[in-house]
């Protein structure tokens, strides 16, 4: 299956700028499906990302982060062409993990 | 820090953990259950995502209360059509920040999300979030050990909880 994970991690030098736009449906066990019954939630609880051996940014969420979930930071000490770690974990226990190459 | 990422083991740490503390629950005779614990930490805030009113979901998560500061720059839209999907950033000026977080306060939960901002990170996170209704967003900036907060009102046209 194609990662869940999408990811734009690109250098200017000094700063990493990382777009992630993860495919979850985040359901926040409020809605209901076309029979009427409640969606039991279902979201995205830890978001990790790891470059060179160090978390540079992780993310607790709950059910009011969007689905499809699109998050954007910026971190300092890595170059082009280093590993940037991303995996993630949901209340069901599903999960994924990708890695992308810093542009 | 831990490099598993599966979704076994993982799991297994998070039930033996809550095993702990339930045992040291009812180890201390059933104290009122206070999880102070600093955003820092490594275990998902459970607690602080269950409370339901915005300074509740502060207190759990940071266990002490945030001064307003014109060093955060909230954005968030005046008037989102779709409260499903609402773009919201948030940067500081603010030196040694460690965490940022997003709180709606209508929401059925008010925390929405919580990042950890380690040593060399910038201090700098656009998101998206869903709103129940009109209501503020408030983000938490936590730097060298104090609370920061900045808040904005959005309009929400369509709620983004279903009902």
């Amino acid at each position: 299956m194609a990662s869940s994970i999408r990811v734009r991690a690109t250098s200017n030098g000094d700063i990493t700028e990382v777009q992630v736009l993860i495919q979850h449906p985040m359901d926040n066990g409020f809605m209901k499906d076309a029979k009427g019954e409640l969606i039991p939630a279902h979201f995205i609880q830890e978001l990790k990302f790891e470059c060179n051996g160090k978390d540079v940014f992780v993310a607790d969420w709950g059910t009011a982060v969007s689905k499809d979930p699109y998050v954007k930071f910026s971190f300092k000490g890595a170059k082009k062409g280093d590993d940037l770690k991303i995996s993630w974990t949901d209340n069901k226990g599903g999960s994924d993990t990708t890695t992308a190459k810093i542009a | 820090m831990t490099t598993t990422t599966g979704p076994g083991p993982l799991a297994t740490r998070r039930l033996i953990l809550q095993g702990a503390a339930s045992v040291a629950l009812i180890g201390l005779g059933n104290l009122p259950f206070a999880p102070v614990r600093a955003a820092a930490n490594d275990k998902y805030p459970e607690e602080a995502f269950k409370q339901k009113s915005e300074a509740d979901a502060i207190k759990a998560l940071y266990g002490k209360t945030a001064e307003p500061s014109d060093k955060i720059k909230l954005d968030a839209p005046e008037i989102a059509e779709n409260g499903g999907v609402v773009p919201i950033s948030v940067t500081t000026t603010l030196d040694k920040v460690t965490s940022i977080s997003f709180f709606v306060a209508e929401n059925p939960s008010a925390l929405a999300a919580s990042y950890k901002i380690p040593d060399g990170t910038v201090p700098s996170v656009a998101n998206r979030l869903k709103m129940a209704k009109t209501t503020n967003v408030t983000a938490i900036v936590e730097a060298d050990g104090k609370l920061y907060s900045a808040t904005k009102e959005v309009k929400v046209t369509v709620g983004g909880c279903g009902g």
